[in-house]
């Protein structure tokens, strides 16, 4: 038989689960091939969610379904912690030391939020990359009619590298809504010399900053904050007063990764276009814990989950693996409340930024109602 | 042709693309002392720019950029 394990529960995990178990149907009912999902969370959670928590337009409910409701039932799931990946033996060591051994091990364990790398910041800061994070935020904008509201990206590789833009566009246009924005001053900083990572996306982000009256701080590398006083300082001496400061945290990759020698830095060396791990044999690696040279989104974790799983099922068959990843990202940027705009991009190109509109928006909301299709795999 | 500076701390971003390298310094240079000698690789033409400019900003020194074949190093002085 030949064992595939997949560790994690998120977009990447889920579809490729789902989608070997499609590819592999047959081998799977003549018992030469088993699908096994593994993961601590017995809940899928869709990340995006949280970016509309803050605003009232989502719960945190809405992010999270039972994931085995979610997985086709050809895969066998295992709700525990793997405690350790034993790359030359092939086995995984759960929590409770029971060992399972595999032919080929996938992990998607995706990227964790490491407010603590910075002083201060898990006191002073907010942020709505979690559900408590979220709602949080929510109360405190909830309350918030005047002051100053900082947007601080405090480190880079995060996941969904929209968001901040997304977020800082969202608020403006909220409180417009409310008749705040006169009252309440925005600015929004970024780690490098401008206002994202991918240079289109930074010309547009930086215009509508300008055009909404949003100040922009760059190279901006938040080094601590001061709670009490109300202060961001960063590493290049600039300090900021708040009243609200809204932070993306350090994000960290895993542990078990860097215990298992297949990354130093947490995040899995992997050949950019067959996912497979540069520093083990039969280990790939998908979604935000695989590090290639594009976004952390789910957009490229459902791909990636594509690629992998057309490679499994050609390495269950005894066949050579042809199908590779060549980078593609998508992602839908909320532009507003109610307008939003579309970019696609792969490799080494550089996405084309289209005009916002309502309709782009209507469509980002109506896929994350679909997304769910998404992880059954289905779209 | 002079020799490159010795460096106490080297950085291989080399394969990382923009802004990869300049985010691996600035991470590394929250942890080092001032007076500590940097070496940055980087397989990145952008590098060449983004780094000096941040450096400027953060009031670190440049010391030289070595380019080498498809690559260079960014040797920088942490004040």
């Amino acid at each position: 038989m030949y064992r595939i394990a997949i560790v994690g529960g998120g977009t990447g995990g889920t579809v490729l689960a789902n989608r070997l178990a499609e590819e592999l149907g047959p081998e799977l009912a003549a018992g030469e091939v088993e699908v096994r999902l593994i993961t601590a969370d017995p809940e899928h959670v869709y990340k995006p969610t949280f970016l509309y928590v803050p605003f009232g337009k989502k719960t945190v409910d809405d992010a999270a379904r039972p994931i085995d409701e979610l997985l086709d039932r050809r895969v066998t799931l295992d709700i525990a912690e793997v405690t350790d990946v034993d790359t030359d033996g092939h086995a995984l060591t759960f929590a409770d030391r029971s060992r399972l051994r595999y032919d080929h091990l996938v992990l998607a364990t995706g990227a964790s939020l490491d407010p603590d790398a910075v002083p201060g910041l898990a006191e002073g800061g907010h942020h709505f990359y979690g559900p408590a994070g979220a709602e949080t935020l929510r109360d405190e904008l909830a309350d918030f009619t005047e002051g100053h509201l900082v947007l601080s990206v405090a480190g880079v590789p995060h996941m969904c590298p929209a968001a901040p833009v997304e977020f800082t566009l969202m608020v403006d246009d909220w409180l417009r809504e409310r008749g705040r924005r006169d009252d309440v001053d925005l600015t929004y900083t970024y780690p490098i010399n401008r206002a994202h990572g991918l240079e289109s996306i930074a010309e547009w982000a930086t215009d509508l900053f300008d055009a909404r009256d949003i100040d922009v701080e760059t190279f901006f590398n938040v080094e601590s904050v001061d709670p009490d006083a109300g202060i961001v300082e960063s590493m290049e001496g600039t300090e900021l007063d708040y009243d609200l400061l809204v932070a993306i945290p350090p994000h960290a990759g895993s542990d078990l990764v860097i215990d298992a020698g297949l990354g130093d830095d947490g995040w899995v060396d992997v050949d950019r276009h067959t996912l497979e791990a540069e520093h083990a044999d039969d280990v790939s690696a998908i979604g935000d814990v695989a590090d290639v040279p594009t976004s952390k989104a789910g957009s490229v974790a459902h791909y990636e989950a594509g690629v992998v799983a057309d490679r499994l099922a050609s390495r269950a068959r005894g066949e050579t693996p042809t199908a590779v990843y060549d980078g593609k990202t998508v992602c839908f940027l909320e532009a507003g409340m109610d307008e939003a705009t579309f970019i696609e991009f792969a490799y080494g190109e550089e996405p084309y930024v289209r005009e916002p509109s309502r309709p782009l928006h209507w469509a980002k909301l109506g896929y994350n109602e679909s997304y769910w299709l998404t992880a059954r795999g289905l779209l | 042709m002079t020799n490159p500076p010795d460096a106490d701390v080297t950085i291989d971003s080399r394969g990382a693309t923009c802004p990869g390298p300049l985010m691996d310094l600035i991470g590394r240079v929250k942890t080092l002392d001032p007076g500590t000698t940097v070496a940055l690789r980087t397989s990145e033409r952008n590098s060449t720019t983004d780094v000096p400019a941040w450096l400027e900003k953060a009031g670190h020194d440049l010391v030289e950029i070595d380019e080498g074949d498809d690559e260079w190093t960014i040797y920088l002085e942490v004040t």
